[in-house]
């Protein structure tokens, strides 16, 4: 799930600042309490620096003067001191802990708006894991870094100058003793950091290659057990998992390195400032208090330091968190609403195609050989129904040299009437079903549903108009009800549901353990194939849509049950306008005319009988008869 | 490293919340089984069995790596200890012109600080070591557990299951074992020597160091147990706004079709604020851990301060000892955050691994031979084989009796098609000849050897079945069709794909037999994709073939150029075909009709055809769908 998709390698080099200053936005709403915790934390770590010379104050004056009075003092100051630290520590928590979970909360809902309205194209490259993890653990990360790094990054470096000025006053000597170690430490870091952040990411690499063998031999096991094959694909998984423990010791000898430089050099330091400090006490250039504060107040730095390190890694993750969810959010989303309208010439360009097209058995010549006419159309009969004006398609991420996947398809159903759409495996009959609804955009031509251009409406209302049932059918976590009446508007009752789980012959329905109230989906009940295609056929048909379409919607049934839904859905057919992908002769037989598609384009159109007679092609898709030649 | 009791209640299921609703009303719902909400029962401390089996063949390491961290943290504390013998000793000395303790004192302090760093690099290179080599032996035996199981399981135990107990559960056992307990570890180390250094400097102060722990015992108690909670809810939370994004992202072709945009946007606004929330309140409980263990913290630090200065003002204390102190003090505390840190992780790592435990204490139902069987030498020419059904009967573990008794015989060489509606028995039936599942009774045979007795190499080459899923593993087309015989030769998967007439569309591709199936521009049909698993089983070239509805997405050509490569390429091999479709019956040489788990009728085609019975019915309304 993790393994680097294609749309992130376009922009590899975007520097981590320039990520993370597009959180912005998101941030905005809540900076005043934002910066109001980063001051909080500021004045916090300010004053665990003034404890040191609280006791400095006490070992010099009170302590050195025998006075108990004083002592008393000081830890009354200490006292004050630890309970307005514990109280800053947790104000700075509550401060951001309720709007930081807002922050993360509303770049989740902006992401899930945002992917429901990217085309379908973008999701047929995207693996829902990928766009899961977005949600989820990118989502986290930077939650965690604008309530960490990017506030202790702020908090270190004012405590470590403030700390540095204050061992520079005290005795600037002894602090340029303490600074020594300032510019080697950071050059070794920088170093390591680099070469750290690439073993980093190869091992990220690495672990996406293991999930993607787990994910294959879980979602494969019947195949890999049909064909005894487990111990090759345990053999790939050793070797890619042993790769990836390689990695991560070479990742985990960097990281020591690191700790091991950060650890070592400031001990130096502070050895170096111990011995000199008790030579100047000893001198008695330096007060035995004044030694003890210096001592403690690089104890104080020590932590602010050693941050620093994981501090950036983990902004550097953030970074690249940012970086993911923004890959997704700059997809540019359908449209909300009808587009602008196509250019004047389309259609006039399209009809005269229509025309010129008839060589190829075309539409327009099946139109003038009679079938009914549209009743209660709003528009003539030649605009009517469902018409396919020339139109091409070809995948956006297809490579530039393929052959477009629908080259020039003319077609019209016309009002009230059923189109069959037959072709061999693989020639975009399913493509084609995607187009009317909009799910994939048409290349070039346009499609129109009365005579209306369907990038003219908008896609709430095209989608009303039109009802699909796809090959894979797919339940939501809903009771059954619900996913059925999914299909229709919300005033669809019970009457309706019974309609429509008759005419898809899912009376089984009833027989469920809590009826249509039972859940089904993966929180639910499981259904076979053939049960779930019922119910998805139901929804299609429960809107008593004005066009219907259905990507072979019988295909998982068995003979008996294929026979009743037919004679069902008959009567649906009666009274809309449908077009439907079919495999076999039965679900032909459903439709009043054949339309067959080859090489992208529409060969012929005619009756399943007709065709079976005058078109070798089609004679061989139906009954596997011999073509004679192609 | 087993640092933290594993006895303790881990963190609540993730799934069992939703679960919990979806049974909210009474009634003959689905029994309660475990499979339904993602607690597989293991046995009692399997979790623990667990994490020590799998850091027993470490045990040398552990033991290495755990000294290493003892002597790295002895080195970090012995500074203020320096400190206070500078002040104390060296001072003086040093005014009387004697430089030794001075130089030593100088000496162990560097001598410290790069045996700390020293022993902090080969620390954490040590117990990287060991992280990753528990976390290799996990993997592997998650993987190979999961491969041994049988299919059985894996169709009640969704793959998204078992997909994240090796991916995330695994995941957070990393954080645990690379982070967290290091940090644990540190942590009550660093709390042992420093209470023993004060106890050592001055019994009094140290005393009241101790004194100070029973108050934030309490506190990270409290803590522990209100935030296992809130994690509790918290997980559960992000459970449900994870299935709601799955299925929307998974299903976005009906939700973009049925303008399920704006309800679906409704109910992720529930879930995701419900997580917000709790997400809040996790926060919170955090803020109120660290006020709390602040207050204590620096109110012990205020005393110690003012007795011991109290003490040295009185002159019954060395001012250096307390100067220790007081160092010492500040290093003490420091750590407690980290330690609510720590809770986090060890919440989130102990509910994973006993999922995990409670996956890998399942045992296959369908095991490897302990003594394995070859088969006999082929008694023909013929590559078929014999197969009996001996008196098998099928049930289910969860109970539902699939096959009640059933015997049957099928001749070396013949095919033979299966028939009947959804529920007969005919999957299940393909499945037991497979060895997917084992009878409950009786034993299924293959040219006299029950089918038990045969290692799976073996058993490969005598039985391969080809399903109505075709999936596609990542790789290129080529590779897929060898996954049939993996020591074919480029020609031999050429030949087998021409047989089952799916060469044109392969060659059709980008890069033809080498296009990678995941790749751009290799968009597979359904269909397709059917033709493909034909061409493996095809390459196979087993003794008995199984087609399961393995046509349900062809065409008709599609499915011409099956049966004719069954009447050429596979001829002679005993044939099982179940169908929807009678179209594939056509090439059988016996039909039989199942129904309820038994044989209703079984004979030739043509004679059922000619009788009255229900294959009769069933062929005249396919024959007349044909018209």
């Amino acid at each position: 799930m993790t393994t680097p998709d294609a749309a992130a390698l376009d922009h590899p080099d975007r520097s981590t600042v320039r990520s993370l200053l597009r959180l912005w936005p998101y941030v905005r709403p809540v900076r005043a309490r934002w910066f109001g915790a980063a001051f909080v934390a500021v004045v916090a770590s300010c004053l665990s620096l003034v404890f040191p010379l609280i006791l400095k104050w006490m070992v010099d004056g009170p302590v050195a003067e025998h006075d108990p009075a004083g002592v008393w003092l000081g830890a009354l100051y200490l006292l004050l001191l630890g309970f307005a630290e514990a109280g800053l520590f947790g104000l700075r928590r509550w401060l951001v802990a309720r709007p930081l979970a807002g922050v993360e909360a509303d770049m989740r809902a902006d992401l899930y708006r945002h992917l429901q309205r990217l085309p379908v194209a973008f999701h047929d490259r995207w693996a829902s894991g990928q766009l899961l993890s977005r949600a989820t653990t990118d989502l986290m990360l930077v939650r965690m870094f604008l309530a960490f790094p990017l506030t202790f990054l702020l908090v270190n470096a004012v405590t470590i100058l403030a700390g540095i000025a204050i061992m520079l006053a005290q005795q600037w000597t002894l602090g340029l003793v303490l600074l020594a170690p300032a510019l080697p430490v950071m050059v070794v870091c920088w170093f390591f950091e680099r070469r750290y952040s690439e073993v980093a990411r190869r091992a990220q690499d690495q672990v996406g290659d293991l999930t993607t063998v787990v994910e294959e031999s879980v979602l494969g096991i019947r195949i890999i057990k049909g064909f005894g094959r487990h111990r090759s694909q345990a053999r790939a998984f050793r070797e890619l998992s042993r790769t990836l423990r390689g990695t991560e010791l070479v990742k985990a000898r960097l990281l020591a390195s690191i700790w091991g430089v950060i650890v070592t050099l400031p001990e130096f330091a502070i050895g170096a400032a111990l011995v000199l400090g008790t030579v100047q006490v000893a001198d008695g250039r330096l007060s035995a208090g004044t030694l003890v504060a210096f001592l403690s107040t690089a104890l104080a730095l020590r932590w602010p330091v050693d941050s620093i390190g994981f501090l950036i890694a983990m902004s550097q993750e953030a970074g690249t968190a940012t970086e993911r969810y923004f890959e997704v959010m700059d997809a540019t989303p359908e449209s909300d609403g009808a587009t602008a309208p196509a250019p004047v010439a389309g259609p006039v360009k399209a009809r005269e195609s229509t025309a010129g097209a008839a060589r190829d058995g075309d539409a327009t010549a099946a139109r003038d050989t009679g079938g009914p006419a549209g009743q209660g159309s709003p528009a003539a009969d030649g605009e009517g129904g469902l018409r396919f004006h020339a139109v091409g398609f070809r995948y956006p991420d297809a490579p530039a040299d393929a052959p477009p996947v629908l080259d020039r398809i003319d077609l019209h159903v016309r009002p009230g009437e059923s189109m069959a759409l037959v072709g061999a495996t693989g020639t975009g009959k399913t493509t084609l079903t995607a187009l009317v609804p909009r799910l994939h955009e048409v290349t070039s031509g346009r499609i129109t549903l009365d005579g209306r251009d369907i990038t003219e409406m908008p896609r709430e209302e095209l989608r009303e108009l039109v009802a699909v049932a796809f090959e894979e059918p797919t339940l939501f976590s809903a009771t059954v009800g619900e996913n059925v009446l999914m299909g229709a508007d919300g005033t669809a009752g019970r009457e309706e549901l019974d309609r429509a789980l008759a005419v898809a012959q899912a009376g089984f329905a009833h027989a469920l353990p809590r009826g249509t109230d039972t859940q089904v989906g993966e929180q639910g009940l499981s259904l076979s194939g053939g049960q779930r295609q019922r119910l998805a056929l139901a929804r299609a048909v429960v809107g008593r849509p004005r066009f219907l379409v259905l990507d072979d919607p019988l295909s998982a049934l068995d003979v008996h049950t294929e026979a009743a839904v037919e004679a069902a859905l008959r009567r649906v057919l009666a009274e809309t306008t449908a077009l439907i992908v079919a495999h076999r002769p039965s679900t032909v037989l459903l439709a009043d005319r054949v339309a067959l598609i080859s090489g992208g384009r529409i060969a012929a159109v005619g009756t399943h009988h007709e065709l079976l007679r005058t078109h070798a092609e089609y004679a061989h898709l139906m009954s596997g008869a011999e073509e004679d030649g192609r | 490293m087993t640092a933290a009791p594993t006895a303790t209640a881990p963190g609540k299921d993730p799934d069992e919340g939703a679960d919990e609703k979806g049974r909210a009303a009474p009634g003959p719902g689905p029994h309660q089984d475990p499979f339904d909400h993602d607690t597989l029962p293991a046995p009692p401390g399997a979790t623990a069995a667990l994490l020590r089996s799998l850091l027993a063949p470490l045990r040398a390491r552990v033991a290495l790596t755990t000294v290493l961290l003892l002597l790295q943290q002895a080195a970090v504390q012995v500074g203020p200890l320096l400190v206070a013998y500078a002040i104390d000793r060296a001072v003086p000395a040093f005014r009387q012109d004697d430089h030794g303790p001075l130089i030593a004192v100088g000496a162990a302090y560097l001598l410290c600080a790069a045996a700390s760093g020293g022993l902090q690099y080969a620390f954490i290179v040590a117990s990287a070591r060991v992280n990753q080599d528990v976390l290799l032996d996990l993997r592997g035996r998650i993987f190979r557990h999961a491969q041994a199981l049988s299919v059985d399981f894996h169709e009640r135990y969704t793959s998204g299951r078992l997909i994240s107990r090796s991916t995330t559960d695994v995941e957070s056992l990393r954080e645990l074992l690379s982070e967290g307990l290091q940090e644990l570890v540190t942590v009550i180390l660093s709390f042992v020597y420093i209470s023993a250094m004060l106890l050592w400097l001055d019994a009094g102060l140290g005393a009241v160091a101790v004194v100070s722990f029973v108050p934030l015992y309490l506190l990270v108690r409290r803590y522990r147990r209100r935030a296992g909670e809130i994690f509790a809810v918290r997980s559960t939370t992000i459970a449900a706004v994870i299935v709601k994004f799955a299925e929307t992202m998974n299903g976005i072709r009906p939700v973009r079709a049925f303008r399920r945009e704006a309800a679906n946007e409704a109910e992720f606004e529930v879930l995701n604020k419900r997580h917000e929330r709790t997400n809040g309140d996790a926060l919170l409980e955090m803020a109120q851990y660290v006020v709390g263990s602040r207050l204590v913290a620096n109110t012990a630090v205020a005393g110690i301060v003012l007795w011991g200065a109290h003490r040295v003002a009185s002159g019954s204390l060395a001012l250096g000892v307390l100067a220790a102190a007081v160092l010492y003090l500040r290093r003490l505390y420091d750590p407690i955050d980290r330690l609510g840190m720590f809770l986090n992780s060890y919440q989130s790592a102990a509910a994973s691994l006993e999922k995990i435990a409670g996956l890998l204490a399942q045992t296959p139902s369908v095991p490897e031979p302990s003594v394995p069987r070859q088969l006999p030498a082929l008694a023909s020419e013929h590559p078929g084989r014999e197969v009996v059904f001996d008196g098998v009967r099928f049930a289910y573990r969860t109970g539902g009796e699939v096959l009640p008794s059933f015997s049957l015989t099928l001749p070396a060489g013949q095919t033979v098609a299966v028939v009947g509606s959804t529920g007969a028995g005919k999957s299940t039936l393909a499945k037991l000849l497979a060895r997917f599942y084992d009878p409950s009774d009786g034993r299924v045979l293959l040219d006299g050897v029950d089918l038990r007795e045969l290692p799976v190499p073996e058993l490969r080459r005598g039985v391969v079945m080809v399903t109505q899923e075709a999936f596609l593993f990542s790789g290129t087309v080529a590779e897929n069709i060898a996954i049939g015989r993996p020591e074919a030769s480029r020609e031999e998967i050429e030949r087998a794909a021409k047989a089952i007439g799916a060469h044109d569309f392969i060659s059709a591709l980008p890069d033809g037999y080498d296009t990678d199936v995941r790749k751009r521009g290799g968009r597979i049909s359904a269909g397709q994709r059917q033709l493909v698993a034909f061409a493996r089983a095809l390459l196979a070239d087993p003794a008995v073939l199984i087609l399961d509805e393995a046509t349900s997405s062809l065409d008709i050509p599609g499915e011409r150029a099956v049966q004719r490569a069954m009447s050429t390429v596979l001829r002679g091999r005993t044939a099982v075909v179940i169908a929807h479709r009678l179209s594939t019956v056509a090439i059988a040489d016996r039909v039989l009709v199942m129904e309820h788990g038994r044989i209703v009728e079984d004979g030739a085609p043509g004679e059922l055809v000619a009788g009255t019975g229900r294959f009769a019915d069933l062929h005249k309304a396919w024959r007349d769908s044909l018209v």
